[in-house]
C-alpha cells in the first residue's frame, strides 16, 4: 500500500481498486458480526474457501467477511453478488449446494431464503425482506458491502471522499457551519446539537485539543455502536478526522468497551491501515494537517460511558465522574478542550459532508434530523438493528419492521433509553420516535435500545432490574446514588417477594426524587426514570404484588407456582429427566405432577415440554 | 490589589464574592450557614456527601437545580437558596440514608438530629466509615503519605491501603485519624437497636449519657 | 514469580498511561489474574502512585486479583437477555457450579462472571464460554454445556 499524498492520488487509487474488483465474477459475502460468529459464520466461511479451492474457482470468486448486517437472529447471513441473493441461517452443510446451484447455475435455494411467517412469502434479495424493506439505511448501508479489515473496500465505495472535500474544498468554519445547518444532534442519548458542540470546542482557549469517540455503549440491549465500529470502522475514522480538523485537534481516542473485542480489533486494524495509506499521521493527503488516533479500552464499567468518567478512564484513573459546571469542551482530557461524540454521530459526518446539509435536514422531523439506528430486541419476532428516519412511530417499528409479538402474547410496553429511560405502554405506540416526543411521556429515545415487552414481562421485575443494574454500576462516590439506589433496590426486592406494605410505594417515590435531584452525575440523576415510568403506567401491577402478593405476569419467583396440566400432559417424562431437583413424579404415559416443596422454579420443565402442559401462575 | 467580584444572592441577601470562590466559601464569608460533612478547609472539595446542596438558578427566573455548594463556583447574577423546601427535602432524605448506614458515627447522628429525623425507614446497618474521603485527601494533599485510596466501587467502595498492607510511604503521622469523623466518640444515647434515640431533638434530659453534659450535642463541640 | 513478561507488555504499549487498562488486560491474560508484584512494577514504570493503581485494579469489573478458573463462563445481564429469561439461567448455572458470580470453583475449574451486556442482544440469553458465544441459551442447554467441560476419566474436552 503506497501512501496517498494528494487528492488526485486518492482518486487514482480508487480507480485502480474498482478496476481490480471487476476481475471477480462473483462475490460471496459472509456476515462477520459477533452475532453471526456465535452461530458459526467462521466455519461457513472456511467451508466456502475449501469448496471453492477444490473446484478451482477460487481466483474468479471473491470470498469475504462483511460487517454486521444487523439481522442477527437469522445469522449466519450470506449474500451472493451479482445475483443479489440473500441467504439466512446458513450452515456448513449448505455450502456445497450453494456453490453448485447458486454460484454455478444461478439457481436459488428456497430453503435458505427468508420466509415471512404469516404470508409465507419468500424473499430473494435483501430489499425484499420485510425487516430491511421498511428501513432507511444510510449509516448502516455499507456494512454488507465491505470487508471491515480491508481499507480498499471502503475506498471502493467512495470512502474518504468527504475527508478530501473537507480538507481541500472547505475551511474549518465552513465544516462546522455545514454540520450545524444539517441539524445533526448527538446520537449517544443526550441529543446535544453537534455543530454547536464543535463550535464551542473550537472557540475554547488552548492550543492543544482532543476528539474522542465514545464506543462504551453501556446501555444493556443496545449494540448499534458495536456493529458500526466492527462493520465499518473507517466511516467513524473519517468522521473523526473531519471533525478534528474543524475543531483544531491533533489527537483522538476511540474508547471501546472491553466486552467488544472484535470492535476493538477491527478499529485497530482500520487505524493501522489508515496510517499506512496516509489518512492518519502527519500531513494528511498533503494538506498540512496532522492527526492521529489511539484505541483506549474500557474495563467493564457502565459509568465510563459518561463523558467525564470516560475521560478519567483514558487518563488512567478510576471512572469517577466530576461536576459538569465546567463542560468538557472547555476542560476535558488533561484539562484541555475535548470534543466527545458517540460512534453513530461520527459516522453521520462523512454522509453530511458528501451529500450536504440540505439533504440531511430533509430527512426526519423539524427538531430531529436524519436517521437513527435502533436495536430492536426482546419479545418481538424480528430482532436486530433497525435504521429509520426520525419521526417514524413506535408502532411502525415494532409491528411493521419487528413483525409483532414473538410468542403470540400481547405486547405490553417498550423500554427505550436504557437505564436512563423508561417504558412506554402499548397505548402510546402512535408516538413518533425523536428526541423530544418520548421525553414528554417520561422516557427518552436515548442511544437507541428498544426492548419490547409482552404480557409475560413483569414491570415490577423490570424496575427492579434497572435499579439493581445501576446499583452495581454506580461508582460509589456520592451518597444519594450509592445508598439511595441500594435502598430502592431493597424496597423493590421486598415488593417482588411479597413482603412489602402500603407505605413502600410512597417511600420509593420519595427516595427516587432525592436521588434524581442530588446525584453528582447523569447515572444517578436519571436512575429513577425506569422506576417512575413503570409506576406511572403500570401501578396496578405494583399494587397486585403488594396487596394480593401476586405477580400478574408470573415472573417473580417467590410468588409463582409451577404445575402440570393433567389434561395436556402426555407422560413423555421429558420434564422429569431435566428437573435438577427431582421434583417431578409420574409414570410413563401417565400425567406427571410437580412436588411444590422440591420445585426450584428453574423453568427447565417448561422449556422442554412439547405438549405445552407446564403452567405458571 | 484589585480583584474581580461577582454579585450573587443567597437567601435574598445580595453579596459580593471574589471570582473563583465557591458558593460555600462565599456563604461562610457572610455568616450564612450550610451544613457539610466531606468538606474541610485547606483540603480540596470533594462533593461526595451532597449534604451541602443548595438550590441554584442562574438568574432567578430560569430552571433551578441542586448542586453542592462546596464545588459550585459563583457566577454573576446567581440566585441561591440554602433552605428552600426542595433543599430541605433532599437534605432530610440524605441524612436518613446516612444515619441508616452509620448510626454510631457522631457526625451522622448530629446531622440526623439537626434535620429532625426520629425514625429511620430503612433496615439499619452499622458502618464506621462514611466514605467521606477526608483521610485520603489529608494523606495526599497535606501529609504527602500517598498511602490511602478508595478501592472497588458502588456499595463495595471502601478506603484501603494497597493490597491491605501499609506501604513504606506511610509515616504513621495519624493525619488520617485526625480528620476522620468516625473517630469521635458517638452519642451512646439510650436507644433500641435499629432506632434513633432522639432525646436531643425532643429536648429531654439525658442524665449521665454523654461526657459533654446534658445537651452535649448542641454545644460548642459540634460545628454543625 | 518472574515478571519479565510484565516488562514486555508495558513495552508493547509504549508505557503510556492511556493504555493502562489495555496493559492490565494483557497482564491478566498472561498470569490468569493480576499479581501484586506485577502491579507494583507497573506503578513504578508508569509513574503512578500505588493506591491509585490499586484503586483502578479494583474498580473495573473485568480485573481479578485472585487466580481465575480454567474455564471462564460469562453470562449476560443485559435487558434483552433479562426479558428472555436471563436471571433464571444465571441462577441455574450458579447453582450447578455452586458459586456466585465473581467467584471461582474450589477446584479452580470454572470462573463465573455476570456482565452488563455483551452486545449480542438479538440472540439472548447469551453465554460466553472460553471466548465462544452461545445464543438463545436456557438452563437445560447450559447444564449440558457445562457437563461437557468437566473432566472425566477420558480426559478434558477442550
Amino acid at each position: 500500500m503506497r501512501k496517498i499524498e494528494s487528492l488526485s492520488g486518492l482518486e487514482k487509487w480508487r480507480e485502480r481498486i474498482l478496476a481490480r474488483q471487476k476481475q471477480y465474477e462473483t462475490v460471496v459475502s459472509v456476515c462477520g458480526g459477533t452475532g453471526c460468529h456465535a452461530y458459526g459464520c467462521k466455519r461457513v466461511r472456511s467451508q466456502f474457501a475449501k469448496v471453492l479451492r477444490e473446484n478451482g474457482s477460487r481466483s474468479k470468486i471473491r470470498l469475504r467477511f462483511t460487517g454486521c448486517r444487523g439481522f442477527c437472529e437469522r445469522g449466519p447471513i450470506v449474500t451472493i453478488q451479482p445475483q443479489g441473493v440473500f441467504y439466512q441461517k446458513v450452515q456448513e452443510k449448505d455450502v456445497p449446494l450453494i456453490v453448485s446451484k447458486t454460484i454455478e447455475e444461478g439457481k436459488v435455494l428456497d430453503h435458505l431464503l427468508y420466509e415471512e411467517p404469516t404470508t409465507k412469502r419468500k424473499a430473494t434479495s435483501e430489499k425484499e425482506v420485510p425487516f430491511y424493506k421498511a428501513q432507511h439505511r444510510l449509516v448502516l448501508a455499507n456494512n454488507g458491502l465491505i470487508e471491515p479489515t480491508k481499507i480498499e473496500d471502503y475506498i471502493g465505495i467512495g470512502g474518504y471522499r468527504a475527508l478530501a472535500k473537507a480538507l481541500f474544498a472547505m475551511e474549518p468554519d465552513q465544516v462546522i457551519e455545514e454540520i450545524s445547518a444539517s441539524g445533526l444532534r448527538g446520537r449517544g442519548g443526550a441529543g446535544f446539537p453537534t455543530g454547536r458542540k464543535w463550535e464551542q470546542c473550537r472557540n475554547a482557549p488552548g492550543d492543544m485539543k482532543y476528539v474522542i469517540c465514545n464506543c462504551d455503549e453501556g446501555d444493556p440491549g443496545a449494540y448499534m455502536d458495536r456493529s458500526l465500529l466492527e462493520g465499518n470502522p473507517h466511516s467513524v475514522l473519517e468522521g473523526m478526522i473531519i471533525g478534528a480538523r474543524a475543531i483544531g485537534a491533533n489527537q483522538g481516542f476511540i474508547y471501546v468497551r472491553h466486552e467488544y473485542p472484535l470492535a476493538c480489533k477491527n478499529g485497530e486494524v482500520a487505524i493501522h491501515q489508515a496510517r499506512r495509506a496516509g489518512f492518519l499521521g502527519q500531513n494528511i493527503l498533503g494538506s498540512g494537517f496532522d492527526f492521529d488516533v489511539e484505541v483506549a479500552e474500557g474495563g467493564g464499567a457502565f459509568v465510563c460511558g459518561e463523558s467525564t468518567a470516560l475521560i478519567a478512564s483514558i487518563e488512567g484513573r478510576v471512572g469517577e465522574p466530576r461536576s459538569k459546571q465546567i463542560h468538557t469542551v472547555a476542560q476535558g482530557l488533561w484539562e484541555k478542550p475535548t470534543n466527545l461524540n458517540n460512534v453513530e454521530t461520527w459516522a453521520n459526518v462523512p454522509l453530511i459532508i458528501n451529500q450536504g446539509s440540505q439533504w440531511f435536514s430533509s430527512i426526519g422531523t423539524e427538531k430531529s434530523k436524519g436517521t437513527k439506528i435502533f436495536s430492536l430486541v426482546g419479545k418481538v419476532k424480528n430482532t436486530g438493528l433497525v435504521e429509520v428516519p426520525m419521526g417514524i412511530t413506535l408502532k411502525e417499528i415494532i409491528f411493521d419492521i419487528g413483525g409483532g409479538p414473538q410468542d403470540g402474547k400481547k405486547i405490553k410496553a417498550v423500554q427505550t433509553g436504557g437505564p436512563s429511560g423508561g417504558c412506554i405502554p402499548a397505548s402510546l405506540f402512535d408516538l413518533p420516535v425523536d428526541f423530544d416526543s418520548l421525553a414528554r411521556v417520561g422516557s427518552m429515545m436515548g442511544s437507541g435500545g428498544m426492548i419490547v415487552m409482552d404480557e409475560g414481562t413483569c414491570m415490577v421485575d423490570v424496575a427492579r432490574y434497572f435499579v439493581r443494574f445501576l446499583k452495581e454500576e454506580s461508582c460509589g462516590k456520592c451518597l444519594p446514588c450509592r445508598e439511595g439506589l441500594k435502598r430502592m433496590g431493597e424496597i423493590l426486592d421486598g415488593i417482588t417477594e411479597g413482603k412489602a406494605n402500603g407505605g413502600s410505594l410512597a417511600l420509593l417515590e420519595e427516595l427516587a426524587e432525592v436521588v434524581a435531584d442530588t446525584s453528582l452525575c447523569g447515572l444517578g440523576k436519571t436512575a429513577p426514570n425506569p422506576v417512575l415510568s413503570a409506576l406511572r403506567y403500570f401501578r396496578p401491577e405494583f399494587e397486585a404484588h403488594i396487596q394480593q402478593k401476586k405477580c400478574p405476569a408470573a415472573v417473580c419467583t417467590p410468588l409463582i407456582q409451577y404445575s402440570i396440566s393433567q389434561v395436556d400432559c402426555t407422560g413423555c417424562s421429558a420434564c422429569r429427566k431435566v428437573c435438577p431437583t427431582q421434583a417431578i413424579e409420574g409414570e410413563k404415559k401417565q400425567s406427571h405432577r410437580i412436588v411444590g416443596e422440591l420445585c426450584s422454579k428453574c423453568g427447565s420443565c417448561k422449556d422442554v415440554c412439547k405438549a405445552n402442559a407446564v403452567m405458571v401462575q | 490589589m484589585k480583584f474581580k467580584t461577582v454579585n450573587i444572592t443567597i437567601d435574598g441577601n445580595w453579596i459580593a464574592v471574589e471570582e473563583g470562590n465557591t458558593i460555600l466559601q462565599g456563604a461562610r464569608q457572610f455568616g450564612i450557614h450550610i451544613p457539610t460533612i466531606c468538606y474541610m478547609e485547606d483540603l480540596s472539595p470533594y462533593g461526595g456527601c451532597r449534604i451541602c446542596v443548595v438550590e441554584i438558578s442562574s438568574n432567578g427566573n430560569g430552571k433551578a437545580f441542586l448542586d453542592t455548594s462546596c464545588t459550585h463556583q459563583v457566577k454573576e447574577g446567581m440566585v441561591i437558596q440554602t433552605e428552600s423546601p426542595r433543599v430541605i427535602r433532599a437534605r432530610k432524605m440524605l441524612a436518613e440514608l446516612l444515619v441508616a448506614s452509620a448510626p454510631n458515627v457522631k457526625l451522622a447522628q448530629d446531622i440526623a438530629a439537626r434535620m429532625g429525623i426520629l425514625k429511620v425507614r430503612f433496615p439499619m446497618e452499622n458502618n464506621q466509615c462514611i466514605l467521606c474521603g477526608l483521610c485520603i485527601r489529608m494523606c495526599y494533599e497535606q501529609m504527602g503519605g500517598k498511602a490511602l485510596g478508595f478501592a472497588s466501587r458502588g456499595v463495595d467502595r471502601r478506603v484501603s491501603m494497597p493490597f491491605e498492607t501499609r506501604p513504606e510511604t506511610c509515616r504513621l503521622c495519624r493525619g488520617c485519624d485526625y480528620v476522620c469523623p468516625g473517630m469521635i466518640t458517638p452519642c451512646p444515647g439510650i436507644k433500641d437497636p435499629g432506632e434513633l434515640c432522639g432525646r436531643c431533638i425532643r429536648l429531654e434530659e439525658m442524665p449521665k449519657c454523654c461526657p459533654s453534659g446534658t445537651f452535649g450535642c448542641f454545644c460548642e463541640q459540634n460545628p454543625l | 514469580m518472574d515478571f519479565q513478561a510484565v516488562e514486555a507488555i508495558i513495552g508493547k504499549h509504549q508505557g503510556k498511561r492511556t493504555a493502562l487498562i489495555g496493559i492490565l488486560h494483557d497482564i491478566q491474560e498472561q498470569y490468569n489474574y493480576l499479581p501484586a508484584g506485577a502491579l507494583e512494577k507497573i506503578a513504578q514504570r508508569l509513574q503512578m502512585d500505588l493506591p491509585n493503581l490499586y484503586g483502578v485494579a479494583t474498580f473495573y469489573k473485568s480485573f481479578s486479583l485472585t487466580p481465575k478458573g480454567k474455564h471462564s463462563i460469562t453470562l449476560c445481564l443485559g435487558t434483552a437477555c433479562h426479558v428472555r429469561g436471563g436471571p433464571k439461567l444465571l441462577r441455574e448455572v450458579a447453582k450447578r457450579l455452586n458459586i456466585e458470580p465473581g467467584q471461582t470453583t474450589k477446584d479452580k475449574m470454572f470462573s463465573l462472571q455476570a456482565v452488563n451486556c455483551l452486545g449480542v442482544c438479538a440472540i439472548g440469553p447469551v453465554m460466553l464460554v472460553d471466548g465462544k458465544y452461545y445464543g438463545e441459551m436456557n438452563p437445560v442447554k447450559a447444564r449440558k454445556l457445562i457437563e461437557k467441560l468437566i473432566p472425566n476419566g477420558r480426559g478434558v474436552r477442550a
